[in-house]
């Protein structure tokens, strides 16, 4: 059995090297949004009230390219869809705490942290202080997110686009998947998702981001009822 | 109007992470549903991995010789035989800057 402290800093480090994708991305998310020409202090806010890299640089793309509020907000609402999936998953882990708990540790759920702490969740079932793992990816994520973000905001026009720091992205991914390649049904469900997002990129709201995992769950299903 | 679309935007993206987690009770899903859902990780992040892969800033795909293409499949093997996430994303990230500097 893990202690409380233990479990904290477990899932800090499970979140560590994704440390290498995240900062690079929030710098550039930061910058871009200076760049677009809104206020550092409206470009940092985001970073706290909506709390996901991508769908803030959508939403500030989208407004600063004359689309209305109610097409950005609709946007950030289809793209940060993928959290329900999330949630739906650690639920079986978190059903414990109370209600105000729930509430709280909700807010921390992103995309690495409900991956690391998920793998771990999955080997450790029976632990009594899960959450604190959770605790420790999303809070370590979290505040690198801020200062990351934040950065980029002071740093600006100084950030060379010709890195293409956004690669960083998808690579980030592919360590947490890489692993699953070893697995018949996995890479079925993964290839799904991944031409599904390509055929429908073009759909409007970005909504490729929740209808190619929808139809990737569905193959998933599939597969399920064929191994039985 | 920016600021009130914000925290509008910021709402419902809490929403999308608290709904399943405080609001939704579990024994309402079935078993065969909590067994999808053990997928729910290769069903998602390809849909990040791939366009972020070969769609360009622009919206249109990529050339088939594009250094993305060249840097995610060293990401894979390097990530698949070493199973630690800084060399997957260091050696995607530096063999694409390889060929973008370089070549």
């Amino acid at each position: 059995m893990f202690t409380k402290k233990q479990l904290l800093t477990k899932g800090l480090l499970s979140v560590a090297p994704h440390m290498f994708s995240v900062i690079p991305f929030g710098i550039v998310c930061g910058a871009i949004g200076i760049e677009l020409g809104f206020s550092p202090v409206l470009v940092y806010a985001m970073s706290i009230i909506i709390f996901g890299g991508a769908s803030q640089i959508v939403f500030l793309q989208l407004l600063s390219g004359g689309a209305s509020a109610l097409i950005a907000v609709t946007s950030v609402g289809v793209i940060n869809s993928r959290h329900l999936l999330y949630g739906a998953v650690l639920s079986e882990y978190l059903e414990k705490l109370s209600f105000i708990k729930k509430l709280l540790i909700s807010y921390l759920v992103v995309d690495q942290g409900f991956a690391e702490s998920n793998k771990f969740f999955q080997k450790n079932k029976n632990e009594p202080y899960l959450h604190y793992h959770l605790l420790g990816s999303g809070g370590t994520l979290w505040i690198c997110w801020q200062l990351a973000t934040l950065s980029g905001i002071i740093l600006g026009s100084f950030v060379p686009e010709e890195l293409g720091l956004k690669f960083a992205v998808p690579l980030t991914f592919i360590a947490i998947v890489v692993q699953d390649l070893k697995k018949l049904d996995h890479v079925i469900v993964m290839i799904t998702c991944g031409l599904s997002s390509l055929l429908f990129f073009d759909a409007p709201f970005k909504s490729y981001i929740i209808i190619s995992p929808i139809i990737a769950l569905f193959v998933a299903a599939l597969v399920l009822r064929l191994k039985k | 109007m920016t600021w009130f679309s914000i925290i509008i935007a910021g709402i419902i993206t809490y929403f999308t992470r608290m709904t399943m987690v405080a609001l939704v009770d579990r024994d309402l899903l079935g078993e065969r549903i909590k067994a999808v859902l053990a997928y729910v990780p290769s069903a998602v992040f390809p849909a990040i991995i791939f366009p972020g892969i070969f769609i360009n800033d622009y919206g249109t795909f990529i050339e088939i010789n594009d250094p993305k293409i060249f840097g995610a499949i060293i990401a894979i093997l390097v990530g698949y035989f070493s199973r630690n996430v800084i060399a997957t994303i260091l050696s995607g990230l530096f063999s694409y800057w390889i060929i973008i500097f370089l070549l």
